[in-house]
């Protein structure tokens, strides 16, 4: 589809392209020199004359990650962290978005502004008042002090964005299930859940990205037990800034790029409506 | 259509419905008179606050409680001997924040924060929107290619983000240096080279929010308005300023404002590629600031108060962004 059909000379479009294709190559090329380099063997890795290919690809650091310092149980948790917070922010933000578009009641769109104010709180300056609060009812090095402020903080946009996924489920359905004498609470969870999951499913890439990314809080809450640390902590012991094992490096941040893009891959087309219609209305 | 809504039954009698009923599961009781418009207005005003009460809960304990007590925390003096008990906690005032409005590292931290995240939405939003109209323009196999390119980048967790573009640009092992010729240059040793290095990372892993989102919204455009413009003989860029660009704007102001605030408190970027602030603290920023205020040197009161100072001045920008939208007419 081109802007106006037809009205895009030829030469023109062939720069076009060729200019899409070049920076889709220079987007790509870290991503790419990532795994090249995860897969190099030592020796080349740390060559000065860096070459874009690798002859001898060896699962070395691979294995050296895997190896070391319980990588596993990082990995685990990490997907822990990540899961719960996806699926408690998902229901959770389910009820609201289907409060705020189902109803109207008095506050409404008071609390629609709420939660649009609420997404610009930068939630890196409550790491103060957050510890403080893990540490008086005892969650510090646990996974739970990761998961429960990560649940509050995706919320405000799930909702906003589960906003367009829920209204377009259309309201003659409501009223058929209810004249069939189907429940409210039946009606909610049997119809309309499932037909607002692939939207849910959409949004909560967000809560899992910002989950498996969190890095703050873990470098804040996990202090003394690191049985509970988190991807991003296992992947910085790979990296010392004098002398960073840049095998190690990119092997782990392989491995840990790899779930975010299978969920990407997966749901990217909701994805591209489902934000068309959190940022339009 | 029935004369009855649903939802509206009187207590003990199934709602009308073809001659069924089934067992119900719930006892509610009957509603205010009947609305015209089924499922508005006629219901229950208790029925949303009880979907809406585990998101308000959640909130409300994680997240306007926090704002609440850093609020708190920034007015006392509130170090490493309190939280150990070893001394009582004294209430300061505002005595955090004249020491921090006193301070000179302070307002080149505020200045750093305010340049850096303004090169970074200016630079994100334009390779963002340039690639949205250039993805209009190409068929499918390149829109498709730069499409999981951008998803890929967009999917890097910003950890490993950093350190890959650490290691692209690393002074004795990195192409870049090689492919420009630059030897051994290191990257993040001045403070110029350092931002800029962190602003290459950071728009290439939020261009992509932006140009799927433009993208989205371009594609909504009828393309009989479009056609018409070229018609009556505009050029491209004529239709880009004159007619996209006002339809696009509320698109445009959303993704300005979330670029904004999240530029703004960049912290992993900065904290992993300048290995947490710079040398001597050359490329700080007010989040990893009031990060290292609090956890690295234990002034809490002193940490909370830049983290207050974080929240007025992105509350300012929301504020104007509200307005924005309301003078838009924009219904919620």
């Amino acid at each position: 589809m081109t802007l106006v059909r037809g009205l895009v000379t030829r030469p023109w479009r062939f720069a076009a392209e060729a200019c899409a294709l070049l920076v889709a190559v220079v987007v790509a090329f870290p991503l790419y020199w990532m795994v090249l380099g995860a897969f190099k063997p030592a020796g080349e890795i740390r060559s000065s004359e860096p070459r874009p290919w690798t002859l001898a690809p060896s699962l070395d650091s691979f294995r050296r990650v895997f190896g070391q310092q319980e990588f596993g149980r990082y990995f685990l948790n990490s997907l822990v962290v990540a899961g719960a917070v996806v699926i408690a922010s998902g229901v959770i933000a389910f009820l609201a978005a289907t409060a705020v578009t189902r109803f109207r009641f008095r506050f409404r769109t008071t609390l629609l502004i709420m939660f649009l104010v609420a997404q610009m709180v930068p939630v890196e300056a409550l790491t103060i008042p957050l510890f403080f609060l893990m540490r008086d009812f005892g969650q510090l090095n646990t996974l739970g002090s990761l998961i429960l402020p990560h649940i509050a903080f995706s919320l405000p946009f799930a909702i906003w964005m589960l906003r367009g996924f829920v209204k377009a489920v259309p309201e003659a359905l409501e009223e058929a299930a209810y004249l069939d004498g189907a429940s409210r609470t039946r009606f909610l969870w049997q119809i309309l859940f499932p037909l607002v999951l692939p939207g849910l499913v959409a949004t909560s890439v967000f809560s899992f990205i910002s989950a498996w990314n969190d890095f703050l809080f873990a470098k804040s809450f996990i202090i003394s037990d690191t049985s509970q640390s988190t991807l991003p902590m296992a992947l910085l012991v790979f990296y010392k800034p004098d002398d960073p094992d840049w095998g190690g490096v990119m092997a782990g941040s392989t491995v840990m790029t790899i779930p975010v893009l299978v969920f990407f891959v997966l749901v990217q087309r909701r994805l591209v409506s489902g934000l068309g219609g959190a940022v339009k209305d | 259509m029935t004369p009855n809504s649903p939802g509206v039954e009187v207590r003990g009698r199934p709602p009308a419905g073809r001659g069924r009923s089934r067992p119900r599961g719930d006892s509610r009781t009957s509603d205010a008179a009947p609305r015209p418009r089924a499922g508005r207005g006629g219901r229950r005003q208790t029925v949303p606050w009880l979907y809406l009460a585990p998101a308000l809960v959640v909130l409300a304990a994680l997240l306007a409680y926090p704002v609440y007590q850093l609020g708190l925390i920034s007015l006392f003096r509130y170090t490493q001997a309190q939280v150990s008990g070893g001394e009582p906690t004294a209430f300061r005032g505002f005595g955090n924040y004249a020491d921090v409005f006193s301070d000179d590292q302070f307002w080149q931290v505020l200045l750093s924060t305010v340049v850096f995240a303004a090169a970074c939405v200016v630079s994100t939003l334009a390779v963002g929107c340039a690639l949205a109209v250039l993805l209009t323009r190409v068929r499918a196999v390149p829109r498709l290619a730069l499409m999981l390119a951008a998803m890929g980048a967009w999917a890097t967790p910003a950890v490993t983000g950093s350190t890959v573009w650490l290691f692209l640009f690393d002074p004795d092992f990195g192409p870049v240096n090689r492919l420009l010729g630059l030897g051994d240059h290191s990257w993040t040793y001045g403070r110029f080279s350092a931002f800029f290095l962190v602003l290459l990372e950071v728009v290439w892993c939020s261009f992509p929010f932006v140009m799927v989102t433009v993208y989205a919204g371009i594609r909504s455009v009828p393309s009989e308005v479009l056609e018409a413009a070229a018609l009556d003989g505009a050029s491209q860029w004529r239709i880009w300023r004159s007619v996209l660009a006002p339809m696009l704007r509320p698109i445009l102001v959303v993704v300005t404002i979330q670029s904004v605030i999240w530029d703004f408190k960049v912290f992993t970027q900065i904290y992993v590629m300048t290995n947490g602030g710079g040398i001597a603290g050359q490329n700080l920023v007010l989040n990893v600031y009031a990060y290292q205020q609090a956890f690295a040197s234990s002034q809490y009161g002193l940490g909370s108060a830049i983290g207050v100072v974080m929240l007025l001045i992105l509350l300012a920008v929301t504020l104007v962004y509200l307005r924005l939208l309301r003078r838009q007419g924009e219904e919620l």
